[in-house]
């Protein structure tokens, strides 16, 4: 049943994609995303993981390079943060579109200027419309896990779709936590081998990536739509599987604290755990507080939002990008979406924080929950702890 | 509301893949030509050169062994009558 | 540095079998008098239905694929307009690691093409990582001299003196001011076991070089010279004869480098002048006689060094015949 070991985190997502039986890695190296290739390589010399590694020379190549393996029929992986993921932006839609599988893990990174190779989540919120599954991952169990799941839920015939699995750079993937490793035959039993649909065959050939004529092209982008919100059952699905073989149970949608709080927390990544904290030492105040912890990103789970959410008057939403000019931040402004015109909508606060590093505590989680209960928390959004003449 | 689209996305091959190859050869580009091509058997050598250097792809031999386009498809370019070592093939008005 | 290269597995096209079988199809929508289609269509001639296509976006991408027609019946994948040689990177990785598995019988040939911009100037990148990780593909240049495909403009590889949608000639400006882009050259400077510059003009010469190129193991470039009527303003008629006459005038030597040795395998003993080709081509027709006067130098000087490279880099023992155009 899998072996207990204290790991770093990018090393344990490394494992999973050992465990996967990867048939190709591309990559580049960026900071903070570098231990989990550089482990890669590793098993690859050793011969520990029978895959082809391509050294690229930039993330564009490293996603282009990705989906040339993934169109031959490969099992495959790469992995990059911050400016790579900016810088394979053009392809990402083209994966996607072409409806290739393939598991990348982000090791969300703040975007420069200024330079910062810092933990938050401008990287990813950039990338919001690329069609592909996105999922973050709190603690470095559920970065492993989830990357095991990501390939099955990729690879799933009624999925067909690249697929994210989001680690905060640093703060979760460079720290060392206990980790279960599950044993390769556990694995194989859950991840069957990659049976691809399509791909490029001298017997049976195809023609990929043609023009898009307008008669055409608002059905290609149906076709894509729909298959990014018909992966919400499979994830669903998949997750389960997971939990009734592995014995760790992942939901779309966590919740902990006070069930039913009138004020709620929404967090996604790792922050959460600290505000989980902050939520139990309320608790323990007396509070009336609870959280939300929103694991699937895209397609968004709408219902099981709603579901988590019922009952509160006000969410408190961490952000940690920022959109500058928008009416809030990324996640705020899909939630005010999702809430709009609906009866008993909460108020929806929106708090802009941690951002390129910047360390939000348990206290200043208890903070904004006492700034959100007297009112002072008001307007679109805040940025939180700006230094300020102002202030 | 009006019909502007080939097929039902839910008609469309995954990721939009076109599955039969080749399949472009149902597209008449004969329809582009204004001049055509003419052979005089006399002068031809039966070299294949015209069909060498034919853009269309669309020059194979006959029967005869005769190098002849397939006018479905033969844009009229004049490549074959320029390239012709013996001068056989003359580019006239398309219709004449 | 001269290296061995392995050409065993090369089979000489002589006019006797001459490969007719094609892979793209007529119905195909380049341009009248396209020399760019009747290049990548040779090439595919000699490499025959095993072979995978990695394709640029350009002109050869959007007039064989518009949805729901394709002129392939070689399996294609277009990705985007930078990164043939990655994606085809991606696909030779992905066959070498599925052969290893036994997941496939035998590894496909690759073959990425892209034009001149594709290639010179946003491919530049990719197209150097890949040759430098040693894949074992063609990579395909088809130069046409320009961005033809979304209107004329110039590139890294147009030459100098020409006119294009953005290096009009002026009362400022010649037309392109700079001198075309070595890129064979460039890769060449990788130390990759094949590097040939070809014209459908000579096509038992354009078939043997596509043969080398896939017969060595490792990566091979090819630069395929192609005329552009619609951007050249050139009778369409032309075509492969403009092909020709770029080789008749020094403008485009053909040559091969072998493992680092370069060997001139269309010799131009009585050059024509480069008047004879640029008159067949409004592009040039603004040229002041200083101007092609300049031009013509500068060709002459260019094939001298070309020779002196084939000299300099003949094997000591014995000087290197060219194979005779059949």
């Amino acid at each position: 049943m899998g072996k207990r070991v204290g790991l770093e985190v990018s090393l344990a997502v490394a494992e999973a994609v050992k465990l996967a039986n990867v048939d190709v890695v591309s990559a580049y190296p960026i900071t903070p995303q570098t231990h989990i290739v550089e482990e890669l390589s590793v098993y690859v010399a050793s011969g520990e993981l029978d895959a082809e590694f391509i050294p690229v020379e930039s993330e564009h190549s490293a996603m282009s390079a990705a989906l040339g393996a993934a169109a031959a029929g490969a099992r495959v992986y790469t992995a990059t943060a911050s400016q790579g993921l900016a810088l394979m932006h053009e392809i990402l839609f083209i994966v996607s579109g072409m409806r290739m599988p393939m598991v990348m893990t982000v090791a969300n990174r703040a975007l420069s200027a200024p330079i910062s190779i810092w933990n938050d989540h401008g990287d990813i919120m950039a990338e919001r419309d690329i069609g592909w599954i996105q999922i973050f991952a709190e603690n470095g169990q559920e970065a492993l896990d989830l990357t095991l799941c990501a390939f099955k839920i990729a690879e799933d015939k009624r999925v067909l779709l690249p697929m994210i699995v989001n680690i905060d750079g640093f703060t979760l993937s460079h720290v060392i936590e206990p980790v279960i490793i599950p044993d390769h035959a556990e694995v194989d039993a859950f991840l069957p081998p990659y049976q691809p649909v399509l791909k490029l065959d001298t017997q049976n050939p195809v023609t990929f990536g043609p023009v898009g004529v307008p008669e055409v092209y608002t059905e290609a982008r149906k076709q894509l739509e729909q298959a990014v919100i018909g992966a919400k059952p499979v994830v669903d699905e998949v997750l389960a599987g997971f939990g009734a073989a592995f014995d760790r149970q992942y939901k779309l949608v966590e919740q902990n604290g006070k069930i039913g709080a009138k004020t709620l927390f929404v967090t996604m990544g790792s922050l959460g755990e600290t505000c989980m904290t902050a939520v139990d030492e309320l608790m323990a105040e007396g509070q009336d507080a609870g959280q939300t912890r929103i694991r699937l990103w895209r397609p968004f789970p709408e219902e099981e939002f709603l579901a988590a959410c019922a009952g509160a008057e006000k969410l408190v939403v961490i952000d940690r990008a920022l959109s500058p000019g928008a009416v809030c931040g990324p996640v705020a402004s899909e939630l005010k979406s999702l809430f709009y015109g609906r009866p008993g909508a909460p108020e929806i606060i929106n708090v802009i924080a941690g951002l390129g590093g910047r360390d939000v505590t348990v206290r200043e989680f208890k903070e904004m929950f006492a700034l959100a209960g007297s009112g002072k928390l008001s307007g679109n959004y805040m940025m939180w702890g700006v230094e300020s003449h102002a202030s | 509301m009006s019909k502007q689209a080939i097929m039902a996305w839910e008609d469309l091959a995954l990721g939009t893949a076109i599955l039969s190859p080749g399949n472009a050869k149902e597209l008449r580009t004969g329809d582009w030509r204004s001049l055509k091509p003419k052979l005089d058997e006399e002068k031809c050598i039966k070299c294949s050169l015209c069909a060498m250097y034919c853009p269309e792809f669309c020059i194979s031999v006959d029967a005869e062994g005769f190098y002849r386009p397939d006018f479905y498809y033969c844009k009229g370019c004049g490549v074959c009558a320029n390239e012709c070592p013996k001068d056989a093939i003359t580019m006239g008005k398309e219709g004449e | 540095m001269l290296r061995d290269v392995d050409l065993s597995g090369y089979e000489k096209v002589t006019a006797k079998n001459i490969p007719w079988e094609k892979f793209i199809t007529s119905g195909h929508r380049a341009c009248q008098g396209c020399a760019e289609v009747l290049a990548m269509g040779m090439v595919m001639k000699a490499a025959g239905p095993e072979t995978i296509v990695c394709n640029a976006t350009g002109c050869m991408e959007i007039i064989t694929s518009p949805f729901p027609q394709s002129a392939w019946t070689v399996p294609w994948l277009h990705v985007a307009f930078e990164n043939a040689a990655a994606v085809a990177s991606g696909v030779e990785s992905a066959t070498r690691a599925l052969e290893r598995k036994g997941k496939l019988k035998k590894r496909p040939k690759i073959i990425a093409f892209a034009g001149d911009g594709g290639t010179a100037d946003i491919g530049l990148q990719a197209l150097s990582g890949a040759l430098e990780r040693g894949h074992d593909f063609v990579y395909v240049c088809l130069d046409n001299e320009a961005y033809m495909n979304t209107g004329i403009q110039r590139s890294s590889s147009t030459p100098y003196g020409a006119m294009t949608t953005t290096s009009p000639p002026g009362k400022k400006s010649i037309g392109q001011r700079t001198w075309k882009k070595n890129m064979a050259m460039i890769a060449a400077a990788h130390e990759i076991p094949y590097v040939a510059t070809a014209s459908p003009a000579y096509h038992l010469d354009l078939f043997n070089k596509v043969k080398k190129a896939l017969a060595v193991e490792g990566p091979a470039y090819l630069h395929i010279f192609a005329t552009c009527p619609t951007g050249w303003r050139s009778d369409p008629a032309k075509s492969v004869e403009l092909c020709r006459l770029a080789v008749q005038s020094k403008v485009f030597p053909l040559y091969e480098v072998v493992g680092g040795q370069y060997i001139i395998t269309q010799k131009v003993k009585k050059p024509k002048p480069v008047t004879d080709y640029f008159k067949l081509q409004r592009r040039f027709r603004h040229l002041t006689p200083d101007a092609v006067e300049y031009i013509q130098s500068r060709v002459d000087e260019e094939y001298a060094r070309l020779e002196a490279f084939e000299k300099a880099t003949a094997p000591l023992e014995e000087v290197a015949e060219p194979p005779t155009e059949g």
